[in-house]
């Protein structure tokens, strides 16, 4: 084949690809940076609704690429739902910019950063420096795994479903109400199971759970990582092991993203145990909604706590 | 602006106060006193009163959910807003420097890569416009000059869902010509660009650009079109009316949601460097396969990719010119990637001689800021000369580097 008729094939096939019809659901297009967002967004939305995310639940939310293919997503989408507090910041941006869609710029009404109403924990204080890993200068954004930031991220979503879409608003809060009611009903629940382990002390990977260990009384007394973002070195790993006999620290709570050999090397030397658990809503199949996701990490937890050490 | 009066009010009194010489007489004092005293009573009503509205506008701010069941969270978020910088300061734009330090091994006979040589410092400046533009300008700072990488102004929200670009920018032909030196997996590239597409500057020029997608549910497609002024490494015009244009068709595709397909094809014409109006066509067509598994994205990732390009002048007679490169990937390690390169391409200005060369390159990266990577280079020049060289390349990154395209 010569050179143009290369370049002339593909220029007949493509327009012929692109002329399928576009899809378009009912009621408004929603677009989710995470699984958990998208996962509030359908128990406020329900059928009026449609609802899309980005990353998947058992991805590293920092690292996601920036794949053609959530171009095509945002293109079409009237709300853009975003974690925010930098979350995003390595891909989301070249996205948006490439989405040729001006309702869910930053900035518009079709943009929710979903972090302006939760509580936000390690926001660092003083001069911070990349010396210090991949710190989140402003503040640690998985604050969704706090089920009373949950149901704030939902009110916000509900605020802003009913100005986009004011007809449905009696729907949207009916809905939220709804889920408000059985979020608390959970709570009581997850409370009751994990009031025996107040205070016990655990060991994560990465500095995912701040939210979550603040909320049910757990104390985090060192990480896998040395830093935010840099991997497992020897010596912190002697010192973290060290640590861990001297305050009888035996858990240690990994997202499904990272690499098992250095935790579970840690835990034969300590005689602890690695507890991988769901930091998002989809990170594992029992974890399919909002409630599941704490279901199913406060069961894993309280579970490894009754079998382990302690 | 109530505020800031009461104190004022106070010293205003306090002034009168011991200024008024008057102030021993009894009646005048009592009267004053009780003048006082009701000064006194209107400010502390004023003043409790301020403090229960700013109670309230504090609550709000604290939780602007009119608190479901729950009581407010006791942090303040809106804290963050108020961010330790000035307000102007919150408008600079992301400021971002990339040093790029490459040194050499080896005997080359055609000069080639310095022994040691910062190649490039780039200092990036990007930041929004307006509602309606963002700007992106890049810098570079080479041992022996200082130019405009790229300097461009992007509309992203025009009618019709088009994307415009105006500036100076590198052309969309086909993947690496797009691409910064900073993010080629290479310390250099590869021979089909330094024989037929300008070499490392490539194709780049001051222009505008036009691009759209074409929205459907099998693939993401996307058109650009170019006009440029038409001077760069590869074209050169004599006359306004010599532009150059460049046209690129892409096509993506997701196999599963760890696989992925990437199809291009580009097309550029311009006036060259031959004179009496001779121009050089250049076509080219790209392939990419990608994998990388979503649970072990920052571990493994596996790419192979090729590039295939023509260039045809229109003052030789005679087959155009050809060249490519194909590469493949391998993340082994989080930190570790290997690569293999073959290239192939005849000279621009003479197709008959043909160069090829082999590539080995192992990059380590001890975070998403910094890397260090090595090339072992084999290179067949068509004209005689054989080489092998060693590269190595640090490369740094500070400050705020938007991300990069896909």
């Amino acid at each position: 084949m010569s050179p143009r008729s290369a370049v002339l094939a593909l220029a007949v096939v493509a327009p012929l690809l692109a002329a399928a019809p576009e899809a378009r659901a009912a009621g408004l297009k929603v677009v989710a940076t995470t699984e958990d967002l998208a996962a509030l967004a359908r128990e406020v939305g329900g059928d009026r609704i449609s609802v899309e995310s980005i990353a998947r639940g058992y991805q590293d939310p920092h690292f996601v690429e920036a794949k053609p293919s959530f171009i095509l997503k945002l293109h079409s989408a009237d709300l853009l739902v975003v974690v925010g507090r930098e979350l995003e910041i390595g891909w989301l941006p070249p996205l948006l910019q490439q989405s040729r869609n001006e309702k869910i710029q930053v900035g518009s009404k079709g943009y929710l950063d979903a972090s302006l109403n939760v509580r936000i924990l390690d926001i660092p204080q003083g001069q911070i420096t990349r010396a210090m890993g991949d710190v989140h200068p402003l503040g640690n954004p998985h604050y969704w795994l706090d089920p009373g930031n949950g149901r704030r991220i939902a009110q916000a979503i509900q605020a802003k479903l009913t100005e986009l879409q004011p007809a449905d608003g009696a729907y949207f809060g009916q809905r939220f109400a709804d889920f408000d009611k059985r979020l608390a009903e959970a709570e009581k629940g997850w409370d009751a199971t994990m009031a025996p382990f107040k205070g016990t002390k655990v060991v994560t990977y990465h500095r995912s759970w701040p939210n979550f260990v603040e909320r049910f009384g757990l104390d985090v007394i060192g990480y896998v990582e040395p830093k935010p973002g840099i991997p497992p070195s020897p010596q912190h790993t002697i010192d973290l092991i060290g640590e861990m006999k001297k305050v009888k620290a035996t858990i240690i709570l990994v997202e499904p993203y990272f690499d098992l050999k250095t935790p579970q090397s840690v835990a034969r030397e300590t005689g602890g145990k690695v507890v991988v658990l769901a930091p998002s809503v989809g990170g594992v199949k029992e974890a399919a909604d909002y409630i599941q996701l704490f279901n199913y990490n406060v069961g894993l937890i309280a579970g490894a706590l009754k079998g382990g050490g302690k | 602006m109530v505020r800031a009066r009461t104190p004022f009010l106070f010293s205003f009194v306090l002034v009168v106060l011991f200024t008024n010489p008057s102030f021993a007489q009894t009646s005048e004092a009592d009267r004053l006193k009780a003048e006082l005293e009701a000064l006194r009573l209107e400010f502390s009503n004023r003043i409790a009163e301020l403090e229960a509205r700013l109670k309230a506008v504090e609550n709000a701010a604290a939780q602007p959910a009119p608190a479901p069941v729950e009581a407010p969270p006791p942090a303040l978020p809106t804290q963050m807003s108020a961010a330790p910088s000035s307000s102007s300061k919150m408008f600079n734009p992301d400021v971002a420097a990339i040093g790029d330090f490459i040194g050499a091994v080896g005997k080359s006979p055609g000069g080639g890569e310095p022994s040691l040589q910062l190649h490039e410092a780039e200092l990036s400046l990007q930041a929004v416009v307006d509602p309606y533009a963002r700007a992106d300008v890049y810098l570079t700072f080479g041992p022996d000059e200082v130019g405009i990488e790229e300097a461009f102004v992007t509309f992203p929200t025009l009618p019709g869902g088009l994307l415009m670009k105006v500036g100076k920018f590198r052309d969309a032909f086909g993947k690496i010509n797009a691409a910064h030196n900073h993010v080629l997996p290479f310390t250099e590239r590869p021979l089909m660009t330094q024989n037929l597409l300008g070499g490392e500057e490539g194709l780049g020029d001051s222009g505008v650009s036009v691009s759209r997608i074409f929205p459907n549910n099998f693939a993401f497609i996307e058109a650009t079109g170019q006009v440029f002024q038409g001077n760069s490494e590869i074209f050169k015009a004599e006359k306004r009316a010599d532009l150059a244009y460049v046209g690129h068709l892409r096509g993506y595709r997701d196999l599963t949601e760890s696989t992925n397909i990437d199809l291009g094809g580009s097309f550029a014409q311009g006036h060259n460097d031959a004179g009496g109006g001779d121009t050089t066509r250049l076509w080219g067509a790209d392939a990419t396969f990608r994998y990388r598994p979503l649970r072990r994205s920052i571990y493994t990732h596996f790419l192979a990719r090729t590039e295939v390009a023509w260039s045809r002048r229109s003052e030789l007679s005679g087959p155009s010119a050809f060249g490519a490169y194909g590469y493949l990937e391998y993340q082994f390690a989080r930190r570790w990637t290997s690569g293999l390169r073959l290239d192939t391409a005849e000279r621009a200005t003479d197709p008959s001689i043909r160069d090829r060369g082999a590539s080995f390159l192992l990059t380590y990266a001890p975070s998403e800021f910094s890397l260090v990577r090595g090339q072992y280079r084999h290179t067949r020049r068509g004209d005689g000369p054989r080489s092998n060289e060693f590269l190595f390349q640090f490369l740094f990154s500070i400050g705020a580097h938007g991300a990069h395209p896909f």
